[in-house]
């Protein structure tokens, strides 16, 4: 094959049309967010008539926030390649976009994504949930914001690796924990210590971790995503 | 080079799971043939199909698209276009809208006039603003030649061209890949042998198995 390769321009410009077409068929069938924002809500629920009139420690409560968040983005960042394989739509993107387009286009709908869904859980976490207070905001902001990017990072590279399996919906869960457990432990340390009013820079480490984190999955997922999309 | 787009497959061997679909298999053809695919159920036609698009990379051999000067630079996904059954358009969208997405997602500014003008040539122009979900059968293999051709693609492959097609639209077809031999390569891949005297090229799988 001799053709020449696609230029950086062509190359942004496919991916932000995989992102669109994504974004405008979400609007238009809200299967993702529906079921998102289903499980946030029947989650929360749960914790709140679980604990009853009693409260949890911070570190219990820290955890829990992000148990939530990590289960219901397996319930619908999936999705995203998943729908793809079932309406047969796969062959047609991958006739059109290069790899790298699809994975791209992809990443950025699963973070537009998730980055709402930890906003909407956190929101309604803190109205709902007593006992969660969060003292230092800085650092509570930039682990949300990292923590959307590893889990949107690592959710489209699995779910394009079950999207072909025959148990997508049990798979996912199970491929996932592994791979965002280091992502998990530190988000959740992270959020301990901003409800503990810690200074910013204590949480340096967790932050350091989580941008190394994001970089590794999203470079190794680009530079292995042809072979997981082609064949 | 001599001026003119040129695909090849040399060797070309393609498995799934131990078992060899088809092996050894050459073919070449440049602007202006027709390179007709053949061979009874499973013999892998469509997987052939597939390789040449560029989705599936083969066990063995090398498949080549060698532009000439005057095509586009464009990557191989940009210099062909494929019609088949098994390719299915973003139901959600209308016909319109797949044409425009199709474009970008390629890279390539959309012209809505020409999407017009291939809606009307594969008459479902009045049904453009409508969800492909609502088309029927028929319909939704004509807006697959509007999807196709967008991009004017110097490199049209049609996998069972006729598929769920009537009368008017056998007629439609015919016309598309008669234009088709006019500037580029035109690969078809089926059964149907009532035109088999037109092909220049010709591969039968039966004998590559």
């Amino acid at each position: 094959m001799s053709a020449p390769r696609i230029s950086p321009r062509a190359f942004l410009r496919s991916a932000g049309s995989v992102f669109l077409k994504d974004w405008r068929s979400e609007l238009r069938t809200r299967y993702a967010v529906s079921a998102l924002l289903m499980f946030v809500v029947t989650t929360i629920s749960i914790i709140l008539f679980s604990l009853g009139s009693e409260g949890a420690s911070p570190d219990a409560l820290s955890g829990m926030l992000w148990v939530v968040v990590f289960f219901a983005a397996m319930s619908g960042l999936s999705r995203t390649f998943v729908m793809e394989e079932e309406r047969g739509t796969t062959l047609t993107l991958q006739l059109l976009a290069s790899p790298g387009a699809v994975f791209f286009g992809k990443l950025l709908f699963n973070l537009v994504l998730v980055t709402g869904l930890n906003v909407v859980t956190v929101l309604l976490y803190a109205a709902f949930i007593n006992g969660f207070v969060i003292r230092t905001m800085s650092i509570f902001a930039v682990t949300v914001i990292l923590g959307s990017m590893g889990f949107a990072a690592a959710a489209t590279v699995i779910a394009a690796i079950i999207a072909r399996a025959n148990t997508k919906g049990t798979l996912y869960p199970v491929l996932s924990f592994p791979i965002v457990l280091p992502l998990l432990l530190s988000v959740i340390e992270a959020t301990r210590k901003a409800s503990e009013g810690a200074f910013f820079s204590e949480a340096a480490g967790e932050f350091q971790l989580l941008i190394s984190y994001t970089v590794v999955v999203v470079v190794a997922s680009a530079m292995l995503f042809e072979f997981i999309w082609k064949d | 080079m001599n001026g003119r787009i040129q695909i090849a497959g040399e060797g070309l061997r393609k498995e799934y799971n131990r078992r060899t679909v088809f092996r050894d298999v050459s073919f070449s053809a440049s602007s202006g043939e027709t390179l007709l695919i053949t061979g009874r159920n499973g013999s892998g036609k469509s997987t052939l199909v597939k390789i040449i698009c560029g989705v599936l990379t083969p066990g063995g051999g090398t498949f080549s698209l060698t532009p000439g000067p005057h095509d586009p630079p464009r990557d191989q996904r940009g210099l062909i276009g494929l019609v088949s059954p098994y390719l299915q358009m973003f139901e959600e969208f209308s016909a319109m809208e797949n044409l425009a997405i199709a474009m970008g997602i390629r890279g390539l500014p959309f012209d809505p006039a020409r999407a017009d003008a291939l809606l009307e040539r594969v008459a479902i122009f009045p049904r453009r603003h409508d969800p492909v979900r609502t088309y029927s059968s028929g319909m939704k293999q004509r807006a697959r030649y509007a999807f196709a051709l967008i991009h004017t693609p110097p490199v049209l492959v049609l996998d069972e061209p006729m598929s769920n097609l009537d009368g008017e639209g056998i007629a439609i077809v015919r016309m598309v890949m008669a234009d088709q031999r006019r500037h580029g390569i035109l690969v078809v891949a089926t059964n149907d042998l009532s035109d088999v005297d037109t092909y220049e090229r010709r591969v039968d799988l039966n004998e590559r198995a």
